[in-house]
């Protein structure tokens, strides 16, 4: 069961944020997960059309994945998954 | 004249209120995160924030309180597949024009083109298909102070709130008569210099497109290349830059509440370096229409300056008349124009400005 982690940086916006394991065997399923969890999180993290957002980067054991529009990049049951955001900005 | 001033600021959402005479601080939402519009519902007092998160994309919140609670709404989204070209999916990348309709609903204008509709104050957005599947869109439409087309203004028609029109950067100005059902092309008497026609049909660059509240056929827009005026619902422009300027480029523009021919314009320097002309801060009015054009500078800065003003940053209420600075001044006038007094020199970049009850 893969463990899920968070850039701080979304805390702002839902408080309750932390840590959490889950189910699904791809990216997509995973955020559908954290979605029913944390609704509205995944528009944070995706646009409407399910690419990943610019500025957001997800790290599986400590790679960025490859495929940013379709999610498709593997992960092990015992991985970890973290999401966060790109420094950027000023 | 309204005594609230709101800010859309490239670091949050502010709120001026001014009570015995003087503009104090009344809100300040979303530190630290742009605001690309910040508006106040004329028909319901809403306030309404466009957020432009650089991280997590454009969001939209309301508020019911002047801003002590806000709720986050669903942004306006694009369906599944839609493309803003072939091959370029279409995402809202930023929110560039809201504006209550009433009856007709709440309308948002959006980076890459899209306009929308909410019959439900804000809680879903439909894209306005009629507009979207336009023939001009994908071959006509382009970036114009965006990367993409935008959609920056929203003129609803009090006498009949299904009578609308936007402007966008770059297609021109379009018109319904029937709520978004259908739209007509209104570009003609423009000129778009940029063009290797520049009579062309569609691809014009209206910065920012305002009607008279007295007489809202009587429309004005900033345009790249000129400020232009229509007296008949824009069924056909006419050119009323000064031909030597100052009145001329720029990206604001603001008519009175009270007088059709009278409207104020903040002149820049044209599109190659987008300052304040010769480093001194102007606002031109005129008070016949666009015959003649008055410079009004007292109490502006008028050496070493570098502020322009944004295309939603120019507002007027009465005799009162309002401006942010690219540079994060905001100035107030109590006199149309005639005599400019600071609120604040040290804002973040300023988007936008309103005036609200």
């Amino acid at each position: 069961m893969p463990t899920i982690k968070f850039t701080y940086a979304l805390k702002r916006y839902f408080p309750q944020l932390k840590d959490m394991a889950a189910n699904g065997n791809t990216l997509p399923e995973i955020l559908f997960e954290i979605e029913s969890t944390y609704p509205g999180l995944s528009s944070y993290v995706l646009d409407e059309q399910g690419s990943l957002r610019k500025h957001v980067n997800i790290f599986i054991d400590g790679t960025m994945i490859k495929d940013r529009t379709a999610l498709s990049d593997p992960f092990a049951s015992n991985s970890e998954i973290y999401i966060m955001q790109a420094l950027s900005g000023g | 004249m309204k005594s609230t001033l709101l800010l859309g600021t490239r670091k949050g959402f502010v709120a001026y209120r001014q009570l015995n005479g003087k503009w104090e601080m009344e809100n300040l939402s979303f530190e630290g995160v742009p605001v690309s519009i910040a508006y106040a519902d004329p028909l319901k007092g809403t306030w309404w924030a466009c957020l432009d998160h650089g991280h997590w994309g454009v969001k939209l919140h309301r508020s019911n309180d002047r801003g002590r609670n806000w709720e986050e709404m669903t942004a306006p989204a694009y369906p599944e597949g839609e493309e803003v070209k072939d091959g370029i999916p279409a995402t809202t990348r930023y929110i560039w024009s809201i504006a209550q309709g009433g009856a007709s609903g709440l309308w948002v204008g959006t980076d890459p083109g899209g306009l929308f509709i909410s019959k439900d104050e804000g809680s879903s957005f439909q894209l306005i298909g009629s507009l979207w599947n336009h023939p001009s869109r994908k071959e006509g439409w382009m970036g114009g102070g965006r990367d993409q087309p935008g959609i920056h203004s929203i003129v609803i028609d009090p006498r009949d709130e299904d009578h609308i029109h936007i402007a966008i950067s770059c297609a021109g100005v379009f018109e319904t008569i029937d709520a978004g059902g259908s739209w007509e092309v209104r570009n003609s008497g423009l000129r778009a210099d940029f063009l290797p026609d520049p009579t062309s049909n569609i691809g014009h660059d209206p910065h920012i497109l305002v009607a008279a509240p007295t007489n809202p056929d009587v429309l004005w827009q900033q345009n790249h290349c000129g400020i232009f005026r229509s007296t008949d619902a824009a069924k056909s422009w006419q050119d009323v830059s000064q031909a030597q300027g100052p009145a001329r480029f720029g990206f604001a523009i603001a008519v009175a509440d009270d007088n059709p021919d009278q409207a104020w314009v903040a002149p820049a320097n044209s599109d190659v370096t987008r300052t304040a002309i010769h480093g001194s801060l102007c606002i031109c009015r005129t008070d016949d229409g666009g015959k003649t054009w008055k410079e009004l500078r007292k109490g502006l800065p008028q050496q070493h300056c570098f502020d322009i003003v944004y295309r939603h940053a120019l507002a007027c209420s009465g005799n009162t008349v309002a401006f942010g600075s690219t540079t994060g001044n905001l100035f107030f006038s109590p006199d149309r124009g005639e005599s400019w007094q600071v609120i604040n020199n040290y804002l973040p970049m300023i988007y936008s400005v309103q005036f609200a009850d």
